[in-house]
């Protein structure tokens, strides 16, 4: 096979410049496979990155399509777009499909994309397990979106709070396989969490010591870390209630000694640190993109950095916010009521941080700072109804109501979904070489602000006229006719802004600007390869002297003498980034296809006949074998 | 930029102005009393909190840029140390208001309370009224009569899923779990109808669990309570004896129970003083001939899933068997 040896013709001029041999020997080390089956192979993180950064986007959409129907269905009382089994199936898919196909994994994805090139290294540690991590996330999407499309989805909520998802209730394979997807989404994210946890601890560049990692390495650090300690719960929840499903223990049936409140425990301690799983990143996109628009490093670094690790730290201890109204004594209540305010403590250090890194700083208004700003307005008022709902007596009026709908929306949307679609218009030159279009972005902005705003600001006061969630219609003398239509015509905008953002990509993949090595004039090392990066990411594996290298007047160094025709990471010290010694890793290989294929195959079969699980296991085990035997073969 | 700020503080405004009719916010007990005191609360000092920072936002982006401070200490530390030192303080005053509050919601009812047991079904609610002796026990659905001035306290339970007792005006809401009992208390101060519903996503029919809270003088409230706990009324007309064999002869004896009339079934509320209650099929309905008569025809058109067979009778059965229902007040 021919290598591609193109070279860009700037690389003379980057500081970690290597001759023209150099590179076209390293792309030929790095290359990936050719061809349409070269896609099952592929190992480098950037090429598996950008695919869950896509396919995650298609599951927005299908997410933002089910969003849709529901406001539909409640623009008008006693709408008939839905019935309530239909309606019940979409918030369950809608909810399912944000969280674990959507938020998690388009963090993920741009974790993925960022953090080698960030810390300046070559690959993840792991890139055969790695493509594992995306197959997995792959198949467990198709398995939902499989039961839904054949209108027998997953209808007890995205909570799927017992015992209206045991088989009692739900009896259909519907809650079989959402129990199933949960394995194969938390499998996908432990895998990404090791890799990006080693990457960020043992492969940072020469002189990157821990005090000089980018923020948006430490926000991606903290909630890979919180991703280890979370997704445990939610497979021991997932597990104990497929058990109960499809074999019969009763960890749930209170009939029998269980417990129905154990689902809701095991689940939140996952579920409410999943919210800064998805909230995290994008806090760590916010300082990336506000560094780059005021030309400065943010103020308080330090402080940055224990914010976020407080932050994760507290978001274990708050989880039974969620569950206020299952009677608790007064001292559990008043626990949980102090911890469930006090995050909003770091969240408060890092908003005044952003606020002084402003301060006078005249920044240049481009898309993605304007994204920043709707970012500190909207996630403002949902983490101000946080504190709100961190008390108990007022969170028991408005708990289950639209009231926190509108919170967590605000949340997700003002705090995660916001710095994301900055994001994104911060980052595309980096990794398409194009820029997106400037005036496209304004009004990409414009319409999702103004529809995001219009869909859920209502909510809130739905809440207190006392609609509660969930429910599939309402009747026309409660009062909500004018709110709810109010949010449906909001949601509309907010469509038309996606709409937008789709054709801004589309329209720049091809048109767009060309973007240079650094158009923003950023400080972090994945600006000082090229837009897009080689499979190799640096010609060198660049040295830093300082937290913002790309500014640092001394310039950027560069390692030599690496050898270029093996695949070679330099592995260096946690604490000082000090290289110790080379890693070779594994190059392209069908091998983690193979194995997911034949392990979601019993586990998507389980769902339907239980001896499938029996049958994936066997069959995956000479795919083990056929793993390691040619892991030799590098 | 300041005036797009001006505008985005608009709703703000607007939630303030409204917030007098907040259904939540209107309050009958004293229970919901403090809670609505502790809302107004957390809503004005959050409503501070919220147009400082995006004042302090507005500045800093709109704001020309001075000569780089030399030498010292940076302004801006003391900025952020003092934003956060006023944060903490802030949390604490609402961490103890809340805990205040929380205690004076879940204040131990006097000696004198009454007892309410309610359990949630899918979808409807059982309401008994416990009594020293069997026979004077009340049972009810959808529709539960307090008295005013009187501390009541509710045991919640549930048989099947996991339903949330809510009437807003009264108090916040508390789940009702299978093999858990909770409960809670309020006394309501003003004679009236009040709304609840089931909070908690019960299956397909949650959109139609609600119930009615009936507070009237004690007196109004003793004399509902004997009527209640008589057997149900004779048929009094021929129609009506017809419309009583057709229940006893058809489908609906082996779910519903007519107290003193031969039929026991528990699955489904009891009919016995039926005519007395406002509403059918958990509030869904009002209680009138017609919606009676289209309820039992065919109630899977109005409430889908439910567990109630549609039931195909003569149309001469059918109208007996309502006017039967109808008699039974």
């Amino acid at each position: 096979m021919s290598s591609p040896a193109r070279t860009d013709p700037r690389e003379s001029e980057r500081p970690t410049a290597a001759s023209e041999k150099e590179c076209a020997e390293l792309a030929h080390t790095w290359r990936e496979r050719t061809g349409t089956l070269g896609l099952l192979f592929s190992v480098d993180h950037k090429t598996i990155a950008k695919r869950y950064i896509v396919t995650a986007f298609v599951f927005f959409l299908l997410g933002g399509l089910e969003a849709a129907a529901m406001r539909l269905q409640l623009a008008r009382p006693e709408g008939r777009f839905l019935n309530p089994d239909l309606y019940d199936q979409v918030f369950t898919m809608h909810g399912t499909t944000m969280m674990f196909f959507f938020a998690v994994p388009v963090m993920l994805g741009i974790g993925l994309y960022l953090v080698p090139l960030m810390v300046g290294t070559r690959n993840v540690p792991f890139p055969r397990l790695n493509a594992v991590g995306y197959w997995f996330y792959l198949a467990g999407g198709l398995l939902l979106y499989g039961t839904f499309f054949a209108n027998r989805g997953p209808d007890a909520g995205w909570f799927a709070y017992v015992p209206l998802s045991g088989n009692a209730y739900s009896s259909g394979h519907g809650m079989d396989a959402w129990v199933q997807i949960i394995n194969f989404t938390e499998v996908s994210a432990l895998i990404v969490a090791g890799s990006l946890i080693v990457t960020a601890f043992k492969q940072r560049a020469p002189g990157m010591s821990l005090d000089r990692i980018p923020l948006f390495v430490w926000a991606i650090l903290v909630t890979m870390i919180m991703i280890v300690f979370a997704m445990p719960a939610v497979i021991f929840a997932a597990g104990s209630l497929n058990s109960d499903r499809s074999l019969g223990t009763h960890f749930f049936n209170p009939a029998e000694g269980g417990d129905a409140l154990l689902w809701q425990h095991a689940f939140w301690f996952f579920g409410h640190p999943e919210v800064y799983i998805i909230f995290l990143p994008a806090l760590g996109m916010v300082s990336s993109i506000l560094s780059a628009a005021c030309r400065r490093p943010i103020f308080g670094y330090t402080a940055m950095v224990l914010a976020l690790v407080a932050t994760a730290f507290l978001g274990f201890g708050l989880w039974v916010h969620h569950m206020f109204a299952v009677g608790l004594p007064q001292m559990g209540e008043a626990f949980f009521t102090a911890a469930s305010m006090m995050i909003a403590i770091p969240t408060g250090v890092q908003f005044f941080c952003w606020i002084a890194t402003l301060w006078g700083s005249r920044p240049r208004f481009e898309p993605p700072l304007v994204f920043v700003l709707g970012f500190f307005f909207t996630f403002l008022i949902g983490g101000l109804t946080g504190v709100m709902l961190a008390s108990v007596p007022v969170d028991l009026q408005v708990h289950d109501t639209y009231f926190v709908v509108a919170h967590f929306h605000y949340v997700l949307i003002g705090g995660a979904l916001f710095p994301l679609f900055g994001g994104i218009y911060h980052w595309f030159p980096k990794v398409t070489g194009r820029l997106l279009n400037r005036t496209l972005g304004f009004w990409n902005f414009a319409l999702l602000f103004v529809g995001f705003n219009l869909t859920f600001f209502p909510m809130h006061e739905l809440g207190f006229h006392g609609m509660p969630r969930r429910i599939y219609t309402y009747g026309p003398d409660k009062g909500w006719n004018g709110l709810n239509l109010a949010a449906s015509i909001g949601a509309a905008i907010l469509g038309v802004a996606v709409l937008l953002f789709l054709i801004n990509v589309v329209h720049s993949l091809r048109h767009g600007a060309r973007a240079g090595d650094d158009p923003w004039g950023a400080e972090s090392l994945e600006w000082a390869t090229s837009s897009p990066p080689p499979v190799y990411n640096f010609a060198r594996i660049p040295i830093v002297a300082s937290r913002s290298p790309l500014w640092d007047p001394e310039g950027l160094g560069a390692v030599t003498g690496l050898p270029t025709d093996k695949r070679l990471l330099l592995v260096s010290d946690p604490l000082d980034a000090e290289p110790s010694h080379r890693e070779e890793v594994p190059g392209p290989s069908v091998n983690p296809f193979l194995i997911s294929v034949t392990m979601s195959l019993g586990l998507i079969g389980s769902v339907f006949w239980l001896w499938w699980a029996v049958i994936g296991a066997v069959a995956s085990a000479p795919m083990a074998f056929l793993w390691y035997w040619t892991e030799e073969d590098r | 930029m300041r005036r797009v700020f001006a505008v985005l503080l608009l709703p703000a405004a607007l939630c303030a102005a409204a917030g007098c009719r907040y259904v939540t916010l209107d309050r009958a007990t004293p229970q919901a009393d403090a809670i609505t005191d502790m809302h107004w609360l957390m809503f004005w000092v959050l409503g501070a909190v919220f147009a400082l920072v995006l004042a302090a936002l507005a500045i800093a982006v709109s704001r020309r840029s001075r000569a780089p401070i030399a030498g010292g200490k940076d302004p801006r530390f003391f900025a952020v140390a003092a934003a956060t030192g006023v944060t903490c303080a802030i949390l604490l005053l609402l961490l103890v208001a809340s805990v205040v509050t929380g205690r004076a919601v879940s204040t131990p009812p006097e000696a004198n309370a009454l007892d309410i047991a309610i359990t949630g079904h899918q979808w409807w609610w059982e309401v008994r009224y416990p009594a020293a002796v069997a026979d004077d026990e009340v049972l009810t659905a959808n529709e539960i009569h307090v008295p005013v001035g009187r501390s009541v306290r509710l045991h919640l339970a549930s048989t099947d899923v996991i339903h949330s007792f809510w009437a807003p005006n009264l108090n916040g809401k508390k789940d009702l779990i299978p093999g858990r009992s909770t409960g809670m208390t309020f006394r309501v101060l003003r004679a009236g109808t009040y709304e609840g519903r089931c909070a908690e996503f019960c299956g397909y029919q949650h959109a139609h669990m609600g119930f009615r809270v009936v507070a009237e003088p004690p007196s109004e409230f003793e004399a509902w309570l004997e009527s209640q706990r008589l057997p149900a009324a004779e048929p009094g007309d021929a129609a009506r004896v017809h419309g009583h064999e057709v229940f006893l002869a058809g489908p609906c004896v082996n779910c519903h129970a007519i107290r003193g009339a031969g039929a026991f079934g528990r699955k489904g509320p009891d009919l016995t003083h039926l005519a007395s209650r406002s509403t059918i099929a958990a509030a869904t309905l009002p209680n009138t001939t017609g919606h009676l008569a289209g309820w039992i025809a065919d109630s899977q058109r109005i409430k889908p899933g439910n567990r109630m067979p549609p039931n195909v009778l003569p149309s001469g059965d059918l109208l007996d068997l309502v006017a039967y229902l109808r008699s039974l007040r």
